[in-house]
């Protein structure tokens, strides 16, 4: 039941990419990356990240997306004429070279280390079940990876300040 | 004690030659350091030799200094061997260089570079000292190449005179030819035996090597490369007329006494290895025979007093390697001692000569050589003692019986007769070696007759001018004078009551390669018989210059008619030198200059790799500006390119 | 287990990321594709952590964050490009050619 699910929600997924990267208009493309994100999200949910998931909609597929759509209207990107995609020459090569970087990803997740495993199968559900879907994620964060946490506090500083002297006209 | 002898010379080096930057007036100083160094050296190498004799010895005196190269089986230690034959070169050395330093003395007291000249002087004195003392081949090829040096440096010593600088030179580059065939013979060896001390070496090698095998004999005779371009054999003896460029107290020690007589010593030193190796052998006494005739024929037609004796050396040196090649190690060191002061003392009269006529052409300003012949003549008034002393050299080298020169001489002709029996080779080399020794009593003669005899040719401003040398050159030429004549008695024929000194002395040396040699006896009557021809032939040598040559009717030099015929191939040494300049040394220049500079150097190596690099880096330069297409599209493609590598190195 | 299937669904995504940034010559649409990449790794990440601890769910915090971050300062950039030179197409972008 449950690897349904996943098979259907990574077949959404992967569609809705390729959609998004076909699509000619900006605002189309972004809508498919949506779907993406939400089909994404499913699949975090079945692979026991629940707050992994909620962040994912609520982070990517609310405030990135909104961004994109925001900014693709500030700059009336709506209604494309033009297609962007290269010639045939370009899509050939880009293809060729995707095709190349899945095959070479493919054979390294076949060399998964094994014998690194550390949590036996349905261990992490059992502590979801357990502590709530907050705690094992943020037992870890705040002590392995406090550092690194208050660094990304201090990033999204620096790139609000960034964005609003980049993006302001006029001092 | 020998240490001593050794390090006494290299300190006066050092003291002379800091003299000579910083004090070059201290004219006084450097004469007391400079000789004293020697003299103090003798005595100590004197009382060394007489240590020697006077204790019972089976083995050599070793004197390990350090050692030097322990590379893996090589072990070379920096190691002094006194024995026999080094304490025979010792006591020449030493003291014929203590004479020739007095000499020099007065000889050089006018020049401006006095330190440096007694510095050199020095240093060639400790070089060879390490070359006939050292205990093992390397340590002798220091020495070897030492003195190779200094020659170098006192060829040149006068070098603001591009011709002397040029002399050295060809000094220098011509024994480079030589040294090349003893280093390669030191390699062998070393192959062969495993070690490069002489003691082990010459015990080793009846083991080691075939009697007559091929290998003994290629060592043996790059041996001799080295010898023939040390001691100025056919062919490489060009140098050595050149080197009369060099002040003539240097063409004394140097290029007659000690130096160019290393040649003998090494064969005489390594004389088992030779006597394993009878065609060597044989190569080594015709080659010395060869050169004793060609360059005495030489010498009868050089108008510069030192050229003649220049030629005569190298005649004198075919001498000593017809007894080295012949086996009979003995004589030709005989012959190396007398020769030493014989030859020597010619050298320093001649100086003696030409000190006094460059004094006279000088104080009248006149441009005429002062080393022709042809503008001496009569000198015996002016200078009486010079005279006297120079006839006894004459008389000595010419073969006269009772002097030095009659004894080892025929010792060295005599060791070759016998061994005719065995081959009619060394019948051949005994002629050739005869009808030299008649040309040197003519020649000999020739020059005393030209220099002494007969109006003097100076000029009448230039005559007044005349005046016989100060004391301190006199005084040395006495006591070569003593030595040239009494030497003979060093190592008188078997004939004679107390023969043999020196060959009984040597033994020790020597008699390794007594069983290899073939057995030589003269019978008595033989010997005397060929004693008597000796004798025959000096006089004859002498009595034919004497019905000859008119010194009566000789012109001065600038009024010479030019030489024609025979006379004027042999006044230009055979046209040898311009044979090599156009066989070896134009083809070599062509090559280096129209192939190795043109093609290799400018073509190959700076056209191709020199320029070629910067091409090369110039192409793959343009080639990277061709990715820069400041296209982002492109550079993503590559960056992809860029990840599909790292990501199949990480799939392995 | 779903590690081996949801490891396949990223290199999948992964690569349609690349295929994207590699045939469009919109910034905008590239930028997408970029953030599709992300989450790619994100969900091996997540496939990962399902076995080997929740340190995974932490990275993709972590990869959010930068993500968010980056998005802020591109079309911040994105935006003084398109007021300097009126396109966003990347043929048409080509200062940095020396």
């Amino acid at each position: 039941m449950l690897e349904a699910v996943f098979w259907a929600n990574a077949g959404i997924a992967i569609v809705s990419a390729l959609a998004c990267i076909t699509r000619r208009s900006p605002v189309a493309s972004a809508l498919w990356l949506i779907m993406t994100l939400f089909a994404t999200a499913v699949m975090f949910v079945l692979l026991d990240a629940h707050f992994i998931a909620v962040l994912q909609v609520m982070v990517y597929s609310g405030a990135i997306m909104v961004l994109f759509l925001f900014v693709i209207m500030l700059l009336n990107l709506g209604d494309q004429s033009a297609t962007d995609m290269k010639g045939w020459f370009g899509r050939v090569v880009g293809l060729a070279l995707g095709v190349f970087v899945m095959v070479e990803l493919w054979v390294i997740t076949k060399v998964v280390p094994v014998d690194q495993i550390r949590l036996p199968a349905g261990e992490l559900n059992r502590m979801t079940v357990d502590e709530g879907a907050i705690a094992p994620v943020a037992q870890v964060l705040y002590t392995t990876y406090l550092l690194p946490f208050l660094l990304t506090a201090i990033l999204l500083l620096a790139a609000i300040a960034g964005a609003v002297v980049l993006a302001k006209r006029e001092v | 004690m020998i240490w001593l002898a050794v390090l006494l010379p290299f300190l006066g080096f050092l003291v002379n030659g800091w003299l000579s930057f910083f004090r070059p007036d201290a004219k006084r100083a450097v004469s007391v350091i400079g000789v004293g160094v020697l003299v103090a050296s003798f005595i100590s190498a004197l009382a060394g030799v007489v240590g020697l004799a006077g204790a019972v010895h089976d083995a050599p005196y070793i004197v390990h200094m350090w050692s030097w190269m322990p590379v893996g089986e090589l072990q070379v230690d920096l190691a002094f061997q006194v024995d026999e034959l080094s304490a025979v070169m010792l006591m020449v050395v030493t003291g014929v260089g203590a004479l020739i330093h007095v000499f020099s003395v007065g000889y050089m007291r006018e020049d401006r570079s006095y330190p440096r000249y007694f510095a050199y002087l020095n240093l060639f004195v400790f070089f060879m000292l390490v070359l006939i003392l050292g205990a093992n081949f390397p340590v002798l090829f220091i020495g070897w190449e030492g003195v190779g040096l200094c020659s170098y440096l006192l060829i040149g010593f006068w070098f603001d005179d591009e011709a002397k600088a040029t002399a050295g030179k060809k000094a220098f580059i011509m024994n480079r030819i030589g040294d090349f065939g003893l280093l390669l013979a030191m390699f062998m060896i070393f192959r062969a035996v495993g070690s490069l001390d002489f003691l082990e070496v010459f015990d080793a090698a009846p083991a080691a090597f075939v009697t007559n095998g091929p290998e003994i004999t290629l060592i043996t005779l790059l041996l001799f490369l080295g010898c023939i371009g040390k001691s100025a054999q056919i062919p490489l003896y060009t140098w050595l007329p050149d080197a009369m460029a060099g002040p003539t107290p240097v063409s004394a020690l140097i290029h007659a006494a000690t130096m160019v007589t290393a040649g003998v010593y090494l064969i005489a030193r390594t004389n088992i290895l030779f006597a394993m190796a009878p065609v060597s052998g044989a190569v080594v006494a015709l080659v010395g025979a060869v050169t004793a005739l060609f360059a005495a024929t030489i010498a009868l037609k050089q108008w510069d007093i030192k050229k003649v004796l220049a030629y005569s050396t190298v005649s004198q040196l075919g001498f000593m390697f017809v007894a080295v090649g012949v086996g009979a190690y003995a004589a030709g060191i005989f012959h190396l001692v007398t020769h030493a002061f014989f030859k020597a003392l010619l050298f320093l009269g001649a100086g003696s000569v030409i000190h006094v006529m460059h004094h006279a052409y000088h104080h009248t300003h006149s441009g005429e050589d002062a080393q022709d012949m042809r503008n001496m003549g009569g000198l015996r008034k002016f200078m009486p003692w010079t005279a006297a002393v120079m006839w006894v050299a004459t008389l000595a080298i010419a073969g006269v019986p009772g002097l030095s020169g009659f004894f080892s001489k025929d010792q060295i002709l005599a060791e070759a007769f016998a061994r005719g029996q065995g081959a009619f080779l060394f019948y051949v080399i005994w002629a050739l070696g005869a009808v030299a020794a008649l040309l040197t009593a003519f020649y000999m003669t020739r020059l005393m007759l030209y220099t002494f005899h007969g109006p003097n040719r100076t000029g009448e401003a230039e005559a007044k001018q005349l005046h016989e040398a100060p004391w301190v050159m006199t005084g040395p030429l006495v006591v070569l004078a003593a030595g040239s004549a009494l030497g003979g008695f060093l190592n008188l024929p078997h004939v004679l009551p107390g023969a043999g000194w020196l060959e009984h002395w040597l033994k020790p040396v020597t008699e390794g390669s007594v069983p290899y040699l073939s057995e030589a006896h003269l019978s008595a009557g033989l010997e005397w018989r060929l004693m008597g021809l000796a004798t025959l032939i000096a006089a004859a040598g002498m009595i034919a210059a004497w019905y000859f040559l008119k010194p009566d009717r000789l012109g001065a030099a600038k009024a010479a008619p030019a030489e024609a015929g025979v006379q004027r191939v042999l006044l230009n040494n055979y046209y040898v030198d311009e044979l090599y300049n156009t066989l070896i040394v134009r083809p070599t220049d062509w090559v280096s200059r129209k192939v190795l500079w043109r093609i290799i150097d400018m073509g190959a190596i700076d056209g191709a790799v020199v320029h070629g690099a910067a091409k090369v880096s110039r192409l793959l330069g343009w080639i990277g500006t061709r990715f820069q297409t400041g296209n982002l599209g492109t550079y993503v493609v590559l960056f992809v390119i860029g990840v599909l590598f790292v990501l199949s190195a990480v799939a392995g | 287990m779903l590690l081996g299937p949801a490891l396949g669904v990223s290199a999948i995504l992964f690569s349609i990321g690349v295929l994207g940034v590699l045939i469009r010559r919109n910034a905008i649409i590239i930028f997408m594709c970029v953030e599709l990449m992300l989450n790619a790794v994100n969900l091996s990440f997540v496939a990962l952590a399902q076995q080997l601890g929740t340190d995974g769910q932490v990275f993709v915090f972590f990869v959010m964050t930068v993500a968010a971050a980056e998005a802020a300062v591109g079309f911040a950039i994105i935006i003084a490009i398109y007021r300097h030179k009126e396109t966003l197409d990347l043929q048409n972008l080509n200062l940095l050619r020396g």
